[in-house]
C-alpha cells in the first residue's frame, strides 16, 4: 500500500505600487491595490475556487478518504478576506471535512529565518494564531517559505513545538537517497522530515500541458501507474505544488480538473491511499537523519536561496531591512508593524533577480516590474520611507538595548501606577465604610 | 575576399559614431582572416591606421589626367596614400571631367571630409570618383557606409556588377524625428532599392527601413555594432574628480535626437530632493544655448555644467570622473557612448528608444519622456551602493563581450550569402 500526501500552497504578496524617490517622506501608503485586487480576483476565480470545490467534491465522493494539506500565508489570507471572502467560506468547509489539514508558516511569507530568529519565531506565532481564528485547527508540521529549510532552521522549528517539517527533496541533499521515506532532522531528529518528490510533482505542475513533452498527455491512469512502479520499499510519495497549478498555470482547457477528479479512483484500484501529512509522519518511522547545512529551497535549478538572495541588489536590501528589525518591534504603532510584515514578503526580493533562461521567465511572471533595477529602486525607496518613519518614532541616538529597558521601566511603572490607584480607590472606599460605620 | 567599402570618417578625425564603427567593424572583419579591405574616405589625413586594410583617398583619385612625376605626386599625397595607386587609378579614368571647376593640380576633386553646407554637392562627386576606383582594381563585394556612400557604391556596381551591401547606421527619420529631407530621403530610398542586401545596426533601424522605406524584410539583417577594448593609454587615465558630490554625465551632440531637455528636466527633479549631484552636459551643438537657458529658468544653474565639445582622452577623463552616464535620446539608432562609458564602469542610464537597448542588460533602461523614471534611476544610483556596485562590475562585464569580431563574422556571412558562396 503506497500513500500520496498531497500539499499546496497558497500565497500573494501585497505587491507595491510604482514609488519615486521624491514620494519619501510623503506618501507613507506603498501597496498597489488596483494591481493585487485584480490578481487575486483573477486567481480564485480561475484557480481557487473551481478547485476547492473540485475538492470538496471530491472528499464527499471518497467518503472522506481523500486528503490534502494546504500552506496559506498570512499576506494570502489577507487578501482574500478582502477581496474573495467566498474563497475562506470554502476553506472553512474543508476544515470541518476533517480531510484538510492547514500547516503553519511564516505571516508574511519572509526570509525571516535566514535573519532574525525573534522575527521568526513571532511570524510563526502570528500565523497560527490566525489558522486557529479563521479554521478552528492548529498546525502541527510546519513549512518555511518556498521550502527553505536547513539545519538550524529545523531546530528552531523543532523548538517551537513543531512535530514536523516539509522540505524539498533536492538531488544535491539526496543524493541517491530517494524523497519516498520520512526522514528526521539530523539536528533535531524528533524533527520529521517529508521530502518534495519534484520528479512527480513537476509533472503535474509543469508539465501537464506542455505538449512537446515525451508523456503529454498525461491521465490519471498512467500517473498511478508511474507510481506504483517506485519501489516497494518507497511507501510514501509527497507531491507539494503551488495551488495555483489548477486552473492558472495549468487551465482548465487542459483537463488539469478533470486528472485531479480521476485520481482517487485510479489510486484506490492500485491500492494507493491518501494521508495528510500529520498522518504520515504518524504512521512512519523515520528511516535516517538529513543533513543541510547551507539552505536549500525548491526554487530554481539550484535549489537554493540564491532565487532571493543571488546577486548583490538583493542582499543588499534584505540586509537594510533586517537591520531594523529589532527597532521595529520596539515600537507598537499598528500601521508600522502591518508594514513591516508586508515588505518581508521574498517576493519583493524575488522580483530582483538578474538571473536568465527559463528561471528568469519564472521570476518575471507576476512581477509589476519591467526589470530588476526597477524593482530594486522602488523597494528601496519604500524602505528608505519605512525607515525613517521608523527612527521617527525613538530618538535614534539612544540604541536598541538601551531604549527596551527604558521602555520596559515605563510600561512597568504604567502597570504599578495603576495598581497603586486601584488599591487607593480600595482603601479609600474602606475608610469611608470605617468613617461611617464607626459614628 | 575583396571588398571595396566606402565610408565617409575614419579615425582619429571622426565626428559621430559613423567613424568609430566604421573602423571597428572593419578591423572586426580583417581578424577574422581571409579578409582584403579597400577603404575609401573624401579627405584622409595620413594619420589613419592602415595595419589592416587599404586606404584610398576620393580627394586623391584625379578624375581627369595630369602630368606629375613620382616624387612631386609622392610630396603632395604620399603621406595619406601610395603614389602607385594615383597612377594605377589615373590609367582608369572614364571620361573627359576637365570642364569640373576646382579641379587641383593633380586632377582631383577636392573635399572637406565633413558635413559642410554642399553636402549633397560632395555626395555627388564622390560617385564620380567612384567610378575612377571600381574600375581600377578587382573586388568581389562593395560596401557602402551610411546614405552619403550610397549613390558612389550604386555607381559601382553599375559599372562592375558586383553584388552591392549598404550599411544603415542612420535614417533620416531618427534625425529630423519624422520630418525627412526629400533629397536625403530619395538618397536613402535609391541606395536601399540597388542595394542586394541591407545591414542595419539595430532590430530599431531595421524596422524604420522595412516600413518607412517599404522594403522586403527578408532583404534586412541587423548587425549590432560593438566597442572597441580600451588601450592602455586610456586604462592608464586618472579620474580628475574634484568634488565629494555625485557625478551625472550626458555626453553627445546637444540636439534634438539625443533628448538633452529631458536630461535637464531629469535633473531639477533630483535636485529638488537631494543636495549633493551635479549634472553635466558634455558636448556642443544647435541646442546648446537653450539648454543653457532651461537650465537657468530650472533655477539648477549652480549645479549644471556645460563642458564644451570634448576630444580624444578628454572624454575619458570626463567619464572616468563621473558616477552616472546617462543617454536619453529620442531615437538612436545604436549608441555607443553607453558601452564606451560602461568599460570605464560607470553605471549608465539609456531610453529605451536607442538600439543599444537591444543587447545590453546591466543598463537602467527608460522611456525618453518619463523624466519621473530618469530621476529616479538616477537618484537610485547614486543613493543606493549596491545599485552602483551592481550596474559597475556586471556592466563591464557584459561590455567586455561585445566585440566587433562577432559583427564583423556576421558581416562576412552576409558577404558569402550575396555572393552566393557557401
Amino acid at each position: 500500500m503506497k500513500t500520496i500526501c498531497f500539499y499546496f500552497q497558497i500565497h500573494q504578496p501585497f505587491r507595491l505600487k510604482r514609488y519615486r524617490f521624491f514620494d519619501i517622506g510623503c506618501d507613507h501608503y506603498y501597496y498597489d491595490d488596483f494591481n493585487n485586487e485584480s490578481i487575486i480576483s483573477r486567481i480564485a476565480e480561475h484557480s481557487y475556487i473551481p478547485a476547492l470545490q473540485t475538492i470538496s467534491e471530491m472528499i464527499a465522493a471518497s467518503n472522506g478518504k481523500f486528503k490534502v494539506a494546504f500552506s496559506i500565508s498570512g499576506t494570502a489570507l489577507e487578501q482574500l478576506e478582502i477581496y474573495v471572502p467566498e474563497v475562506i467560506e470554502h476553506l472553512r468547509n474543508l476544515a470541518k471535512t476533517g480531510c484538510v489539514e492547514f500547516l503553519a508558516e511564516t505571516y508574511a511569507h519572509s526570509l525571516s529565518s535566514l535573519y532574525d530568529e525573534a522575527e521568526f519565531a513571532r511570524q510563526v506565532q502570528m500565523h497560527v494564531n490566525k489558522i486557529k481564528n479563521l479554521f478552528g485547527l492548529t498546525p502541527t508540521v510546519f513549512r518555511n517559505t518556498e521550502l527553505i529549510y536547513s539545519d538550524e532552521i529545523g531546530e528552531m522549528a523543532n523548538r517551537m513545538g513543531f512535530k514536523g517539517m516539509i522540505a524539498e527533496g533536492a538531488k544535491h541533499i539526496l543524493g541517491w537517497k530517494s524523497p519516498n521515506y520520512v526522514y528526521s532532522c539530523g539536528a533535531a531528529p524528533k524533527l520529521k522530515l517529508l521530502m518534495r518528490n519534484f520528479k512527480f510533482s513537476d509533472d503535474i505542475s509543469f508539465r501537464f500541458s506542455n505538449q512537446s513533452w515525451a508523456s503529454y498527455p498525461l491521465t490519471a491512469d498512467k500517473y498511478m501507474d508511474w507510481l506504483t512502479e517506485t519501489p516497494e520499499n518507497e511507501k510514501i510519495v509527497n507531491l507539494f505544488m503551488n495551488f495555483d497549478t489548477f486552473g492558472e498555470m495549468q487551465s482548465k482547457e487542459s483537463g488539469i480538473f478533470d486528472f485531479l477528479k480521476a485520481l482517487p479512483q485510479c489510486a484506490e484500484i492500485r491500492d494507493i491511499n491518501f494521508q495528510t501529512p500529520s498522518e504520515v509522519i504518524k504512521n512512519n518511522q523515520a528511516v535516517d537523519n538529513i543533513y543541510v547545512m547551507h539552505p536549500m529551497s525548491w526554487a530554481d535549478e539550484e535549489r537554493d536561496t540564491s532565487a532571493w538572495l543571488g546577486n548583490r541588489l538583493q542582499k543588499d536590501a534584505a540586509g537594510k531591512l533586517y537591520s531594523i528589525s529589532e527597532r521595529v518591534r520596539l515600537s507598537h504603532d499598528r500601521r508600522l508593524m502591518q508594514d513591516w510584515i508586508y515588505l518581508q514578503s521574498s517576493d519583493h526580493f524575488y522580483y530582483m533577480s538578474t538571473k536568465h533562461s527559463s528561471d528568469g521567465a519564472v521570476h518575471s511572471y507576476f512581477s509589476p516590474y519591467d526589470s530588476p533595477f526597477d524593482a530594486f529602486t522602488n523597494y528601496m525607496n519604500v524602505l528608505g520611507d519605512f525607515i525613517d518613519r521608523v527612527n521617527a518614532q525613538y530618538p535614534d541616538t539612544i540604541d536598541n538595548e538601551e531604549l527596551n529597558a527604558l521602555l520596559t521601566t515605563i510600561y512597568n511603572q504604567d502597570a504599578k501606577i495603576n495598581q497603586l490607584e486601584s488599591e487607593i480607590k480600595k482603601l479609600k472606599s474602606g475608610k469611608k465604610k470605617a468613617v461611617n460605620s464607626g459614628d | 575576399m575583396k571588398a571595396l567599402m566606402f565610408g565617409w570618417e575614419f579615425p582619429p578625425h571622426i565626428l559621430g559614431g559613423l567613424g568609430t564603427a566604421s573602423y571597428g567593424l572593419t578591423r572586426g572583419m580583417a581578424s577574422c582572416g581571409d579578409m582584403d579591405i579597400t577603404f575609401v574616405i573624401p579627405k584622409p589625413w595620413g594619420d589613419e591606421d592602415r595595419s589592416f586594410l587599404k586606404i584610398i583617398g576620393a580627394n586623391c583619385t584625379p578624375v581627369a589626367w595630369r602630368d606629375h612625376d613620382w616624387d612631386y605626386v609622392n610630396q603632395r599625397i604620399g603621406h595619406c596614400m601610395d603614389p602607385q595607386d594615383y597612377y594605377d587609378l589615373r590609367d582608369h579614368i572614364y571620361a573627359d571631367f576637365n570642364y569640373m571647376q576646382h579641379l587641383n593640380d593633380l586632377g582631383c576633386i577636392e573635399f572637406s571630409g565633413r558635413y559642410p553646407e554642399n553636402l549633397l554637392e560632395e555626395i555627388n562627386n564622390y560617385s564620380i570618383v567612384a567610378g575612377v576606383i571600381a574600375r581600377t582594381s578587382p573586388f568581389d563585394v562593395i560596401h557602402s557606409h551610411d546614405w552619403l556612400t550610397y549613390p558612389a557604391g550604386i555607381h559601382a556596381k553599375q559599372i562592375t556588377g558586383k553584388p552591392l551591401v549598404i550599411h544603415v547606421h542612420a535614417t533620416d527619420f531618427d534625425r529630423s524625428r519624422g520630418n525627412v529631407n526629400p533629397q536625403v530621403f530619395a538618397i536613402e530610398k535609391d541606395g536601399m532599392n540597388w542595394a542586394d542586401h541591407i545591414i542595419c545596426v539595430s532590430d530599431l533601424t531595421r524596422q524604420t527601413v522595412i516600413e518607412k522605406y517599404q522594403i522586403d524584410p527578408r532583404k534586412v539583417t541587423t548587425v549590432h555594432n560593438a566597442v572597441e577594448p580600451i588601450s592602455p593609454e586610456i586604462e592608464a587615465i586618472e579620474p580628475k574628480k574634484n568634488t565629494n558630490d555625485k557625478v551625472v554625465t550626458f555626453l553627445g551632440r546637444i540636439t534634438m535626437q539625443k533628448g538633452p531637455e529631458y536630461f535637464v528636466e531629469a535633473a531639477h527633479r533630483v535636485l529638488s530632493k537631494t543636495k549633493n549631484v551635479r549634472f553635466v552636459m558634455a558636448g556642443s551643438g544647435d541646442k546648446m544655448n537653450e539648454m543653457i537657458k532651461l537650465a537657468s529658468a530650472r533655477g539648477i544653474a549652480d549645479r549644471f555644467h556645460f563642458t564644451g565639445f570634448l576630444k580624444g582622452k578628454q572624454v575619458y577623463e570626463m567619464l572616468k570622473s563621473s558616477d552616472v552616464y546617462i543617454m536619453p535620446s529620442v531615437s538612436e539608432p545604436f549608441g555607443i557612448s553607453p558601452l564606451e562609458a560602461m568599460q570605464v564602469g560607470v553605471p549608465s542610464i539609456i531610453s529605451l528608444q536607442s538600439g543599444c537597448a537591444e543587447i545590453l542588460s546591466n543598463v537602467i533602461k527608460i522611456n525618453y519622456w518619463d523624466i519621473e523614471a530618469m530621476a529616479d534611476a538616477i537618484y537610485s544610483i547614486v543613493t543606493y551602493p549596491a545599485m552602483y556596485d551592481h550596474l559597475k562590475e556586471e556592466g563591464k562585464n557584459e561590455v567586455d563581450q561585445i566585440v566587433w569580431e562577432k559583427a564583423g563574422q556576421k558581416v562576412i556571412d552576409i558577404y558569402k550569402q550575396v555572393l552566393g558562396w557557401q
